[in-house]
Parts: C-alpha cells; sequence; structure tokens
C-alpha cells in the first residue's frame, strides 16, 4: 500500500510544481495567483477593481472586432429568414397596424387623463431621457445572460439602470466600467425585478429562468394570474420606473412563466433610461 | 533565404495553431450555444488534449490569460475560469505522470472525471461565495456534450498532430 501512495505524491508533486518544458511559471503558482485573484474580487479589493475595469475595456473591444464574422452570419440568417416571411407577416402586420393606431388615440386620452389625476393627488411625475447604445457582445451563456454596450461611466451610467429595446424592458446595468458597461438581460437566473401585472395590478417578483422565458415568483397560492396578462415594471424600491412593459403571461405545467417582447438573441441597439422623479405641486 | 523564412512562418503558424484557437474560442465563446439543450465547452477539451499530449504548445501563463479573458467575455468574477483551466493543465499533467501506455479511451475517460470535479468545484464557489444561481439541468447538458464530444476533437486534433506536429519536429 505503501509505494502506490508514495507514487501518487510523486505523480501529484510532478504534476503541479516541477516547471515543464517551455513553461515560464509552475502550474502550482499560477493555481495559487488564480485563488488570490477570486478572494481577492470577492472582497472587492480596490487595485483588482482597476486591474478588473482596464482588462474588460480591452478585451470587450478585442471581442468585439474577433466575433463580427460570426455576428455577420447570424444577422444574414435573419435577414434571409425575415424575407423568407414578408409576405406572411405583411397581412397580419397591417391588420394590427389599424388596431394600433386606434389604441394610441386612447393612450394619448389615458395618458393626460392620468397626468391630471396625479396632479391633483399631488403625487409624483416622471421624467425621463434615454441614451442609446451599441451592443458589442452578445455572447449567451448556457449559464450567464448579459450583454455588453459600448456606454460607461464616461456617459454617466450608474448600476441599476433600466435597458431597453423599443421601449420595452430587457435588463438593468450591473457592472459600469469606463466606456463599456454589462446588461444583465431579464432571461439570467440571477435577474429579479419588482413588477406589476394587468389587470389586477399584482405585485410579484419576476426571475430569469437561465433560457429564454421569466418565472413570476413570490405570489399567494389565492392569487390568480391569468393567460396574456401584461407585465410592467412596479417602481418598488425606486430603482426603476414604472409602467415599462415586459411581456405577457403564458401557463405551463402549472407555473406563471412570461414571454419577452424582445427576442434577446437579436439586440443589436438598446436604450439606457434616465429617469427622474418631479415633486407635483 | 526565402524558402527558409517562408518555412519558419508555416512552421510556427502550426506550433501555435492550438494557442490561437483557445484564445479565439474565449474570445468568440465558441460554445455552439444556438440549439435549446446543446452546448459545449470547448476550451476544455483543448486544453485537457493537449496539456496531455504536446504540452510545450499550451503554455500555462498564456492558459491563465485564456481564462481571464473567458471571464470577461462571459461575466464570471475574474479568476475562476482560469483556475479551471489550470486545474484541467493539473490533471492532464498528473495522467500523463502516471501513463506508460497512452490509450485514447482512458483518456477519455479520465477526461470525464476531471470536468467533473473541476465544474464541481468552480460552481460550488460560484454559488457560495458569489451568490450566483445556475441552471443545474444546463450544467448536465454541458458537461455531457463536452465529455462526448472529446473523443471526436481528441481525434480531429490527433490527424493535425500526426501530419502537421510530427514533421515540424524532424
Amino acid at each position: 500500500m505503501e509505494p502506490s501512495r508514495d507514487d501518487f505524491i510523486i505523480a501529484i508533486r510532478s504534476a503541479f510544481l516541477k516547471k515543464g518544458t517551455k513553461q515560464r511559471f509552475s502550474l502550482f503558482f499560477l493555481l495559487l495567483f488564480s485563488v488570490s485573484l477570486i478572494a481577492l474580487g470577492k472582497f472587492n479589493f480596490t487595485p483588482i477593481n482597476y486591474l478588473k475595469y482596464g482588462i474588460n475595456e480591452v478585451i470587450y473591444r478585442t471581442s468585439f472586432i474577433t466575433s463580427l464574422p460570426e455576428r455577420y452570419v447570424g444577422y444574414s440568417l435573419k435577414a434571409i429568414e425575415e424575407h423568407i416571411n414578408i409576405y406572411k407577416d405583411y397581412s397580419s402586420l397591417e391588420e394590427e397596424l389599424k388596431k394600433l393606431k386606434t389604441e394610441k388615440y386612447q393612450a394619448k386620452f389615458l395618458k393626460s387623463e392620468n397626468n391630471r389625476l396625479k396632479k391633483i393627488l399631488e403625487d409624483v411625475i416622471y421624467s425621463s431621457d434615454v441614451l442609446f447604445a451599441k451592443v458589442i457582445i452578445d455572447k449567451q451563456s448556457p449559464f450567464l445572460r448579459s450583454i455588453i454596450i459600448n456606454k460607461g461611466s464616461k456617459n454617466s451610467l450608474k448600476k441599476g439602470m433600466a435597458v431597453l429595446s423599443d421601449n420595452y424592458l430587457i435588463g438593468k446595468i450591473v457592472e459600469v466600467n469606463y466606456m463599456t458597461s454589462r446588461v444583465l438581460l431579464l432571461s439570467d437566473l440571477n435577474s429579479r425585478i419588482p413588477v406589476s401585472i394587468e389587470p389586477g395590478s399584482i405585485q410579484s417578483i419576476l426571475s430569469g429562468d437561465g433560457k429564454n422565458s421569466g418565472i413570476i415568483q413570490y405570489t399567494k397560492d389565492s392569487t390568480v394570474i391569468n393567460a396574456d396578462s401584461i407585465i410592467y415594471t412596479s417602481g418598488t424600491g425606486g430603482l426603476l420606473k414604472p409602467g415599462i412593459p415586459i411581456g405577457k403571461i403564458y401557463i405551463s405545467e402549472n407555473k406563471n412563466l412570461t414571454n419577452f417582447f424582445i427576442d434577446f438573441t437579436q439586440l443589436r441597439y438598446v436604450e439606457v433610461l434616465f429617469y427622474t422623479e418631479e415633486e407635483n405641486k | 533565404m526565402s524558402e527558409f523564412t517562408k518555412g519558419s512562418i508555416i512552421s510556427n503558424f502550426i506550433r501555435l495553431a492550438p494557442l490561437m484557437l483557445l484564445f479565439l474560442s474565449v474570445f468568440n465563446e465558441i460554445d455552439l450555444n444556438y440549439l435549446e439543450i446543446f452546448s459545449l465547452n470547448f476550451p476544455f477539451i483543448l486544453i485537457f488534449y493537449w496539456s496531455l499530449r504536446k504540452t510545450e504548445l499550451l503554455s500555462y501563463g498564456f492558459i491563465f490569460l485564456a481564462g481571464l479573458v473567458n471571464d470577461v467575455v462571459t461575466g464570471f468574477p475574474i479568476g475562476i475560469s482560469s483556475f479551471n483551466y489550470l486545474l484541467i493543465c493539473g490533471f492532464a499533467a498528473y495522467l500523463r505522470t502516471i501513463t506508460l501506455r497512452p490509450s485514447m479511451v482512458k483518456d477519455w475517460f479520465f477526461f470525464l472525471f476531471t470536468i467533473l470535479v473541476v465544474n464541481s468545484l468552480s460552481y460550488s464557489v460560484l454559488n457560495i461565495f458569489f451568490s450566483i444561481d445556475l441552471n443545474y439541468k444546463n450544467l448536465f447538458f454541458n458537461i455531457f456534450f463536452t465529455f462526448i464530444f472529446y473523443i471526436i476533437f481528441a481525434n480531429l486534433f490527433l490527424i493535425y498532430q500526426n501530419k502537421f506536429l510530427k514533421e515540424s519536429n524532424d
């Protein structure tokens, strides 16, 4: 028994401590260095954060360039698919447009009525502004769903800001570098957004399922949520502006899931929302 | 003279190809995640194979750097991928030390053991220390497909090694 244990120790020592041919560093030293990076990153050690910001800026730009051919192929395939379906989509879109035009006037009326009523109630009114940003990396890892945009602290972006595409919420900013930022998409397992479900004004939390849908969480068992209900941001906590549309409910295996209005795999340009609460006096 | 220069450029390119492929895969995240359940950790396959068969082609320093790049691109805490990649190198080096007669099938099953250990470790760290939730179904399929595809890529790398690297060594 003893010799085999010795062999094992010798083999381990040889594998991890001995510098191989043409190797500048031993494996053990680099492993130790990685562990220190992880530990210092965990405790938000300032020099590590600066190192991270620097590496991020360089790598995001390089990754954007190296992934150009793949992106081009993806966009071309999408364009071909859209071209094939153009005639099929046309008539249904025309019908939808007529309906939307009518609803637009109704919405205008409701908006002005809402503002008038808020003034009477002395409630806050939200004023917002958007900043357009280009998506430079949209790699959909099987574990994390996020994108990188080409705007950062230089453009006054801050952690927690809402990110929209075509006026629909797609995620929030979780990391800000000088010229780039990372947006955590709503479909990520770690995303948690306070939402309001209409009709019924049901307050809940929307989390991602790690794929392309969302899950409605923390509602009472007695709460009935109908399929096709619309989900909006509730604004609870003051991080996100209330009333931003997110998606539609569908029910599968007795779970309330969300179909997002936006296809997260096709994001090219996004809008970062700056909003302020104005006192209504 | 020009013949020599041209020859050395090609020879260098052949020797650097695995390293270039590694950096291309981490920069570009070649995970082939276009299908619902299919995902593949290509850098694991590449690092394990070349660390086992021709360790001098992939320097540990560059593997460490590739890990940092992967962390930044995927959004994981910095150092996690470097740790995974280097651990794979360690397992490969251990296998190389204890193996007298190399066999592709034995390597294949040792690779399964390696990725199970490495993934378990890294996802425990992500979950416990960084509170990052993971989809275990995705993780299972990722490990499964990485294991299945190892044998295919290993054979392709072997063909490349026999065809180009033996000649460049001579």
